[in-house]
């Protein structure tokens, strides 16, 4: 029986450690700036996180097998442990422990404690259950004035701008997101109704939309292509399909698409989504 | 050398034996210093310690505390929007608060009075603890006009709501303590020497952590409430 | 030499009436096994909804017969609703956790043996124990009748629908998730389908759960403190009680702010307060004016403030039930008794600290996120110390593989699987792809779903024998953990994978993104996995009840074990200790001890070198088989 269940645990562990070590499934490449450093942050913390499994499980299957009970005139060895052992391990695992959480630190400090450095392209992100609004501010570098009150679905203007506002003129919304390679991108992220997430895995990036809230981050993208955009809190029945996509394009290419006025932008996207092609998925 | 451990059929023989009274408490085992052989505080008629029923008034404190906790932060972060609107502590409040701090002292005379064997006061006090109770309430309900004479509603912002609603969950523990307060006094009425649960000092005793606490807690948000307005 | 008597308290009189004595008991042992079988019941119903879940993944847009009959609205012609599978999730969650980890593990368990270990006759208020219960069950028909009230249209539209806030007919419940964020779950039927009605009764079915359980929580604590019999330190107590010590006080600090926000939220949704509600939302096209100045963000701190200590509360009763079985079965004491009592507070203590790590991308500060973000992974100490002396138990022991011990040993397999990738989410940096992926439920399924799971297990096939004076099947038993132990790694190891190429949570399905295409082979695996595993569990079903009529017969201490529950008739008589509490004069885990004629020696015994020289009452050496 002991020797079973070693066996059995030896097994399910060898199973789940080798589907990460095949990587069939694992993140998909990454394409924004602090991507590389997130990476090794992960694989690092994996490591660590498969040799203490490994070395759990492995432990515990040691024992089973070899102290299983042999008779009656057999008896344990009688302790009550070991403060030596007791300090060391917390030590070790405290050092270890602590030591990968300020690591796991430095990106999100990179992040989220600087604000988004000068001449960021800014994008603003409004919400709704369950589409994706994304407010450019056109040649003048001006958001528009918006407002909850003058929002009209029926007449797309789904964010609510304010088409009396001078600085609204070259304003340009849209459902997908277009941003230029290489440049730091601010969002300023908004909801209309209730919590969303907004989420691109090869960004390696997610952050909340929170009604109420003018959220903004920022980040860097490096290759251009054509990407899925999804939302990663649950916002209602059709979560599961508040789907869009992220346009990174040449800087020359996404200067010339800023330029274009609504409806001549329109048309162009719909020629670029075309023209990317979706990254290629292991299957 | 007969342990507790025994076969089957002892255990029955001493089953049947089991029927009623008791002769002696089984003792407390209490702290990490050793057993509770010092157990005679325990009386078996009355069932657990004093400072048992103590430890459960504080536990029941600790939960009200926390509640209160939750809903205390709850208000310190909504009070933060810009959009609220400036709220006039009403002078009710005010003397409501200076009603509530009279009634921890009568509560105390009253319990101190018990302590000196003198029933009668411990009586009268804690009606007048029980009567300044209920003038606090109206007071409470009267801050609720004047808020509503200065336009603040419940529902106007949340900042508001916590107007109406920590003097209204404050005045719903209250109320609690003002029905045990009562109990206590009509019990007390009836002569009753031992009470059934605890000596009466004991639940004097109770009652009055209680409603201390209930004073605590109310100068806690009527100052949270004056200071974060 | 006469043992020394302690004539017992009488505090009240063994019940006559079968309404006494099984329906409103005053006695924790029959509470207990009634808290054992409501979350009996509640499992079946959790278990049931995520298969259903589980198929809908899967197989899209396969016809489910039965789910259309049911379910006309839900699912029409078969095929589930986006809402009708988020409801499943909201429900599932919300009956699991609630109704099945904070009730069986301490309510339970708890109940049935806290007073037993430390030698008293019952908890200190039996009355208020009895309440604690009913009440319990009363939260529990509410949240069942949402089922009903969302889920039939007939019901969803008649006079009690409309007055409970407005039933959908195509769902079974609220969709927000367990964790019902604010304002998806405070604005009412303006944001979705099952959002009336269901959600209302959800929020007062957890209010009610929330008394319940503090009414529990009192009489935990006051028990422990002030009715440890004569000899029964703290030190000396088995490391099960000082498990449902801290899971008390944690209930006792943390239900508080879950019933305060729970308030808060039922008002903003019946009254048009804004607490949770900030001003300007837009619904459809239309303003929502009535609301102004609320955070959706205070939500989910009050929410995980309470939802932190909750995990621990459903897997630290677990970790005692695994402590003590593994010591019993090892016939060794248990490895650094103290420094296990310790990481039990550290534990405890510590996850009051970290209920941000839920909330790193949400809007909240990120130096707090960071500050979270330490103190998470600074608890993952206290739980490795726990495995180190869980192993260090089982080292140079001499272990009898009998079923609970098989599932303590399962156990601790499955915590280290599932709290070892707490390393990766409590990473700020890290979750930021893992946040809302499958690789959260993976980690949590594996610590709370199936560990602390796997400790009920152990303590069932352990502690039946004393609860019902008979074994479980030791064949079907071991059946039992063989497949369910293999099922569930598979049902939950691949997830995390699924997560990493990232998979979202509580999507109904998978196919609008490509980017998931390549996880379907993985999400039929884990299906068809979950359908046996839950499947066996049908056997364990039909052990326990066979068992209570026809189990084979266990005397007073079957397994040899030391503590008090083992010097008691089995089961135990109405005031636990036929009238004669016990004394103590040892520590819980006495094994092995030299010089001692059995390899056991009980915490009553008072001469270790004469221990147990007669036979032992009970089965003696049956109790075990290799």
């Amino acid at each position: 029986m002991g020797r079973a269940l070693a066996v059995i645990i030896w097994i399910l562990t060898l199973g789940s450690v080798s589907l990460f070590f095949v990587k069939k499934w694992w993140f998909p490449e990454a394409i924004s700036a602090h991507a590389a450093a997130l990476d090794r942050q992960f694989v690092l913390t994996i490591i660590v996180v498969g040799v203490a499994f490994t070395a759990a499980q492995v432990g515990l299957g040691y024992v089973v097998w070899k102290y299983r009970d042999r008779g009656p005139n057999d008896r344990a060895v009688y302790t009550h442990g070991s403060n030596r052992l007791e300090v060391v391990w917390t030590i070790v695992t405290a050092v270890i422990f602590i030591g990968l959480a300020v690591m796991g630190q430095s990106v999100w400090a990179s992040l989220h404690f600087n604000k988004a450095p000068a001449g960021a392209f800014q994008v603003e992100v409004v919400a709704q259950q369950f589409q994706w609004n994304f407010h450019y501010a056109g040649k003048d570098g001006v958001f528009g004035r918006t407002d909850p009150n003058l929002i009209d679905d029926s007449a797309t203007n789904y964010i609510g701008l304010d088409e009396t506002d001078p600085n609204a003129k070259d304003d340009v919304t849209h459902t997908v997101i277009a941003i230029p390679e290489g440049r730091p991108i601010e969002l300023i992220l908004r909801s209309r109704d209730v919590i969303h997430n907004f989420w691109v895995p090869q960004l390696r990036f997610k952050q909340d939309l929170v009604p109420g809230m003018n959220i903004r981050v920022h980040f860097t993208a490096n290759r251009p292509g054509k990407y899925e955009l999804a939302c990663a809190e649950l916002c209602g029945q059709f979560h599961y399909r508040m789907k869009s996509f992220m346009l990174v394009l040449p800087a020359a290419e996404h200067e010339a698409l800023m330029a274009l006025p609504q409806d001549q932008f329109q048309t162009r996207i719909t020629e670029l989504l075309a023209k990317y092609e979706l990254p290629v998925y292991q299957q | 050398m007969a342990t507790t451990v025994t076969s089957t059929k002892t255990a029955e023989k001493r089953k049947t034996r089991s029927g009623g009274g008791s002769k002696f408490p089984g003792p407390n085992g209490k702290g990490p210093k050793g057993n509770g052989n010092g157990g005679g505080k325990r009386d078996p008629r009355r069932g657990l310690s004093p400072e048992a029923y103590r430890v459960t008034m504080w536990v029941v404190i600790a939960a009200i505390v926390m509640m209160f906790a939750a809903l205390s932060s709850a208000y310190i972060i909504l009070s933060f929007d810009q959009e609220r609107r400036l709220v006039t502590m009403p002078p009710m409040f005010f003397l409501s608060t200076g009603i509530i701090i009279l009634s921890s002292f009568t509560i105390e005379t009253a319990k101190r009075s018990l302590k000196r064997e003198n029933e009668a006061r411990y009586r009268s006090w804690t009606i007048a603890t029980l009567v300044l109770g209920l003038f606090f309430l109206a007071a409470q309900v009267m801050g609720w006009r004047e808020l509503a004479a200065q336009g603040v509603y419940f529902r106007s912002h949340p900042h508001s709501t916590f107007f109406y609603f920590f003097t209204g969950v404050h005045g719903v523990h209250l109320l609690g303590g003002i029905t045990g307060l009562s109990y206590l006094a009509i019990r007390g009425r009836r002569g009753g020497r031992a009470g059934k649960l605890m000596p009466q000092e004991t639940s004097a005793g109770l009652m009055s952590l209680y409603w201390h606490t209930m004073d605590a807690l109310w100068i806690w948000l009527f100052l949270l409430l004056l200071i974060l307005k | 030499m006469s043992s020394e008597t302690h004539e017992a308290v009488h505090r009240h009189e063994a019940p006559k009436s079968f309404i006494r004595k099984y329906i409103f008991s005053l006695d924790h042992k029959v509470i207990g096994i009634q808290y054992i079988i409501l979350a009996l019941a509640a499992v079946v119903v959790g278990v049931t909804m995520s298969v259903l879940m589980r198929l809908n993944l899967s197989w899209p847009g396969t016809k489910w017969s039965i789910l259309g009959t049911l379910f006309p609205t839900g699912a029409p012609g078969g095929i589930m609703n986006p809402d009708f599978y988020l409801s499943l999730v909201t429900m599932h969650g919300t009956i699991m956790v609630f109704f099945v980890l904070t009730t069986a593990p301490q309510g339970g368990f708890g109940n049935y043996f806290l007073p037993i270990q430390i030698g008293a006759e019952d908890m200190a208020f039996p009355f208020l124990n009895m309440m604690s219960f009913w009440v319990t069950f009363v939260g529990f028909i509410v949240i069942l009748a949402a089922i009903f009230v969302e889920g039939n249209t007939t019901i969803a539209t008649s006079a009690l629908g409309v007055w409970l806030g407005g039933g959908s007919g195509s769902t079974v419940g609220p969709i927000g998730g367990w964790t019902g964020y604010a304002p998806l779950s405070a604005v009412g039927v303006a944001a979705g389908p099952g959002q009336g009605a269901g959600m209302n009764l959800w929020i007062v079915s957890i209010a009610i759960f929330c008394i319940g359980s503090l009414l529990g929580a009192l009489n935990f604590i006051t028990t422990l403190l002030n009715m440890r019999t004569r000899g029964m330190t703290l030190m000396r107590m088995p490391l099960t009680c000082w498990a449902w010590f801290t899971t008390a006080v944690l209930a006792l600090l943390s239900f508080p702010v879950l019933l305060g926000g729970g308030i808060l939220l039922l008002l903003d949704r019946t009254v048009g307060t804004s607490f949770f509600i900030p001003g300007g939302l837009v619904f459809g096209s239309s303003v929502l004016n009535t609301h102004t100045g609320g955070s959706p963000i205070l939500w989910q701190h009050l929410f995980w403030f309470f939802g932190h200590p909750e995990v621990y509360i459903a897997i630290l009763p677990g970790m005692g039930a695994t402590s003590h079985i593994l010591s019993t079965f090892a016939r060794k004491p248990i490895f650094g008794y103290r420094a296990m009592v310790f990481a039990i507070f550290a534990i405890g203590l510590l996850g009051f600290f970290v209920w941000g790590h839920h909330m790193f991308i949400s809007g909240m500060s990120p130096y707090s996120a960071m500050t979270f973000s330490i103190l998470t992974l600074s608890i993952g100490v206290p739980s490795a110390v726990k495995t180190f002396n869980w192993l260090g138990t089982l080292w140079g022991a001499r272990i009898r593989f009998t079923t609970p011990m098989l599932f303590a040993i399962g156990f601790v397999s499955l915590f280290v699987a599932g709290g070892i990738t707490g390393l990766v989410l409590g990473q700020t940096s890290l979750d930021l792809p893992m946040h809302d992926t499958y690789f959260v439920p993976a980690h949590f399924h594996l610590v709370m779903g199936v560990a602390s799971i796997f400790g009920m297990f152990a303590a069932i096939y352990f502690w039946f024998p004393k609860m019902f004076g008979r074994f479980m099947n030791e064949r079907l038993g071991k059946f039992h953990f063989w497949l369910t132990f293999i099922g569930v790694y598979c049902i939950f190891v691949p997830m995390h994978t699924m997560g990493m190429v990232g998979m979202p949570r509580r999507y109904s399905q998978f196919t609008e993104y490509r980017f998931l295409d390549s996880i379907h082979p993985l999400v039929i695996f884990v299906s068809i996995a979950a359908i046996i595993t839950a499947l066996v569990q049908l056997v364990f079903y039909f052990n326990l009840i066979w068992s209570v009529f026809k189990g084979k017969k266990a005397g007073e201490n079957p397994w040899e074990a030391t503590t008090l529950e083992w010097t008691t008739a089995s089961p135990p008589p109405h005031d636990n200790f036929a009238g004669v509490l016990p004394v103590v004069y040892r520590g819980p885990y006495e094994f092995a001890v030299p010089g001692a004629p059995n390899d056991f020696v009980m915490q009553t015994e008072p001469d270790a070198s004469k221990a147990g020289s007669e036979e032992v009452g009970g089965n003696g050496h049956n109790g075990h088989k290799h």
